[in-house]
């Protein structure tokens, strides 16, 4: 299993980061915002769901016009990004 | 039934580029809610805005500044008092700090009152003399340096690296990627504030500022931590969020609880890229935008209106998190003859 996709598998978002319907998400630990796009929105509200990597690629690969390298690369820098400003768990961050 | 008013007399009407406390307090102190607030302000050049803000100010007089001694601005506070029966002063900027602390048992024994450190506080958080706070007290601080000549920043080298923040006793700080550099920002700064000026490491993050109210005792009456979104080429903020960061509230309570802090502070932090926090500098009075704390439910310079009279009153145990203050400047018109008034007689 690539170091990622555990990664993935394990994350779990603050409880108290919000994602608005403009997906607009604000961290109120740090103060930062961030603006996500709607591929963005539907990936932050499937790890917050608890959704395993495996089922989050599928989904995307059936409904994007994406292939799974491109995919796998996007997903990591995503969350890659969400551990570097601090919006998941950290304890999960190993 | 009627509330009972309080005469609270307020500095810092200006608001140049690096605006006062003076008109965000008296804005705090026009919506306490456990008293009326009568506004005395206390101004020390005729064009300071606040001066002309007839709706927050009452009435205002002109006072010397503090370089004229605190016997000039003892009786000329002797003479406002015999008009206006004043209560309560907060004094607002770092300059007028000493005056006032020297000047506290006398103003006390007119039934005058004040919040503030005692002597040996401030003196202890001076950006002098921040090292040694932060040994005493086990707070992060940069490594920084008082010095006297612009010849010890050549020395210095071994110490602290460049880039590093030039600083004015009081105000004022930029930083220098050179010798050249620090050299051309100590005369800067030295002619403007004088002497020590402070070589402070530099360290790159991300700025955060946390307002506070400590009673004296050890216990944090408010506090009130933010994100700086905007900041101005003074280093001000012109826009900030609060921000629910506990690791700054439990520095906070840590700078209070060992330090005892009797009145308003502000800290300035900044996280480093392992969001660990260094404490930069203790300012030991309100900041600018003391009316975010307002804004997001504690109101500070009532609580200190409060304190200072001495009321019991309950720590602020909470507030609205991701609250925004963005600063506007504003163009007021104003009649020439009340220029006029304060400019003769030093009061409108």
């Amino acid at each position: 299993m690539h170091l990622n996709t555990y990664n993935a598998i394990h994350m779990k978002i603050k409880t108290n980061i919000a994602l608005s319907e403009s997906g607009f998400i604000f961290n109120p630990n740090t103060g930062e915002s961030f603006s996500l796009n709607p591929s963005g929105q539907l990936l932050f509200t499937m790890i917050r769901e608890g959704k395993d990597f495996a089922k989050i690629r599928e989904y995307f690969l059936k409904h994007y016009e994406v292939d799974d390298s491109i995919f796998e690369k996007d997903f990591e820098d995503f969350t890659h990004l969400m551990n570097a400003y601090q919006m998941t768990e950290p304890d999960e961050q190993a | 039934m009627s509330r009972r008013k309080i005469t609270v007399a307020v500095t810092a009407l200006n608001a140049i580029d690096s605006p006062g406390p003076g008109v965000p307090v008296i804005r705090g102190l026009k919506e306490a809610k456990t008293f009326d607030a009568r506004i005395i302000g206390l101004a020390y050049e005729s064009l300071e805005p606040g001066i002309y803000m007839k709706d927050l100010v009452d009435k205002v007089y002109q006072v010397p500044y503090p370089s004229a001694g605190i016997e000039s601005l003892m009786a000329r506070l002797e003479y406002i008092h015999s008009r206006e029966n004043i209560d309560v002063i907060i004094p607002n900027f770092d300059a007028e700090m000493f005056p006032y602390i020297r000047l506290e048992e006398r103003l006390k024994s007119m039934g005058i009152h004040m919040l503030l450190p005692t002597e040996s506080q401030f003196e202890e958080r001076h950006k002098i003399n921040l090292p040694e706070f932060g040994k005493k007290y086990n707070i992060k601080v940069p490594e920084s340096k008082a010095i006297y000549s612009p010849d010890e920043i050549f020395k210095n080298g071994h110490e602290i690296q460049f880039p590093l923040l030039v600083k004015g006793k009081f105000y004022d700080a930029y930083v220098a990627f050179s010798a050249e550099q620090a050299r051309e920002y100590f005369h800067k700064i030295s002619s403007k504030w004088g002497l020590p000026i402070i070589l402070q490491q530099y360290v790159k993050g991300i700025e955060y500022n946390v307002i506070g109210l400590g009673d004296g005792k050890g216990n944090r009456i408010a506090a009130v931590p933010i994100r700086k979104q905007y900041i101005t080429d003074k280093g001000k903020a012109w826009g900030g969020i609060s921000v629910g960061d506990e690791n700054m509230l439990k520095l906070t309570d840590h700078f209070i609880k060992s330090t005892k802090w009797r009145g308003p502070f502000e800290l300035e932090l900044m996280k480093d890229e392992k969001n660990d926090f260094s404490l930069l500098e203790i300012n030991p009075r309100i900041p600018a935008w003391v009316y975010l704390a307002v804004g997001v439910g504690q109101n500070i310079p009532e609580a200190i209106v409060q304190l200072a009279v001495g009321e019991k009153i309950k720590p602020y145990e909470s507030y609205e998190i991701g609250k925004m203050f963005i600063r506007y400047s504003w163009d007021m018109i104003v009649d020439l003859k009340d220029y006029q008034q304060i400019s003769a007689y030093g009061e409108l």
